[in-house]
């Protein structure tokens, strides 16, 4: 089966981000395929590289890079809320006029049509919020 | 369909509001504080064996246990699931109601 993960809230603030990687784990455990992920509203923060939490806590950010990169999962960042909250791409830093981008590896800033279009080729699609 | 609820009945009433929704084929999964629910002994146990009359309800082991608690404290009847049982329920119904 096929699934799309919408996480709503930041790392470390809610437990939202750890049941969706949880469960994405989880799903593909049993077969499935996470197709997208799409971080909305503070669930932005998910993507950026530059969090250094203590080495004996996990790091939210690094592990969904690590899942991404291993079962090719397409990680989005919803372009409004990421501009918003400073996470930024290389294109989106230089269009801004800033002097870095901080956003995390495997992904990448684009609009909410793209968790329109994960809804409708999803077989499933689980919302993790606040 | 399948409802997760994540907050606590004692927070707020996510859970009251699924309940007042959910059709009787429709299984109710507690996640994260949701798990409060399950827990026998609280003002809200007459409630959630009301809603086991109709519904299939399961809590989240693992959220369970970040919490202290343990199976053997949930209400006679709730099903204790791991992820991997999280993952099942979605598999078995064709769309997922988060209450937020």
């Amino acid at each position: 089966m096929k699934y799309a993960i919408l996480v709503n809230e930041g790392p470390y603030q809610h437990q939202a981000s750890d049941t969706a990687y949880q469960f994405c784990k989880a799903a593909i455990e049993r077969g499935h395929e996470v197709f997208r992920a799409f971080f909305y509203h503070d669930g932005v923060h998910n993507g950026s590289r530059f969090p250094v939490p203590p080495q004996d806590d996990r790091n939210i950010p690094v592990q969904w890079s690590e899942l991404a990169a291993a079962h090719d999962i397409d990680l989005v960042v919803c372009i409004a809320a990421a501009q918003r909250r400073g996470i930024l791409d290389e294109g989106e830093a230089q269009r801004q006029g800033k002097d870095g981008d901080n956003i995390a590896p495997g992904f990448r800033i684009s609009g909410l049509g793209q968790l329109i279009e994960a809804g409708i080729q999803c077989d499933r699609l689980l919302v993790f919020g606040d | 369909m399948l409802h997760t609820v994540n907050k606590s009945p004692f927070e707020r009433n996510t859970l009251n509001a699924c309940l007042g929704h959910a059709l009787p084929d429709s299984a109710v999964l507690l996640i994260e504080d949701g798990v409060l629910a399950a827990v026998q002994g609280t003002a809200h146990e007459t409630e959630m064996r009301k809603a086991l009359e109709q519904h299939s309800v399961s809590v989240l082991g693992p959220d369970l246990s970040a919490r202290g608690l343990s199976p053997e404290q949930v209400i006679p009847g709730i099903n204790v699931v791991d992820y991997a049982g999280f993952v099942e329920l979605t598999e078995n119904h064709d769309k997922v109601q988060a209450w937020l």
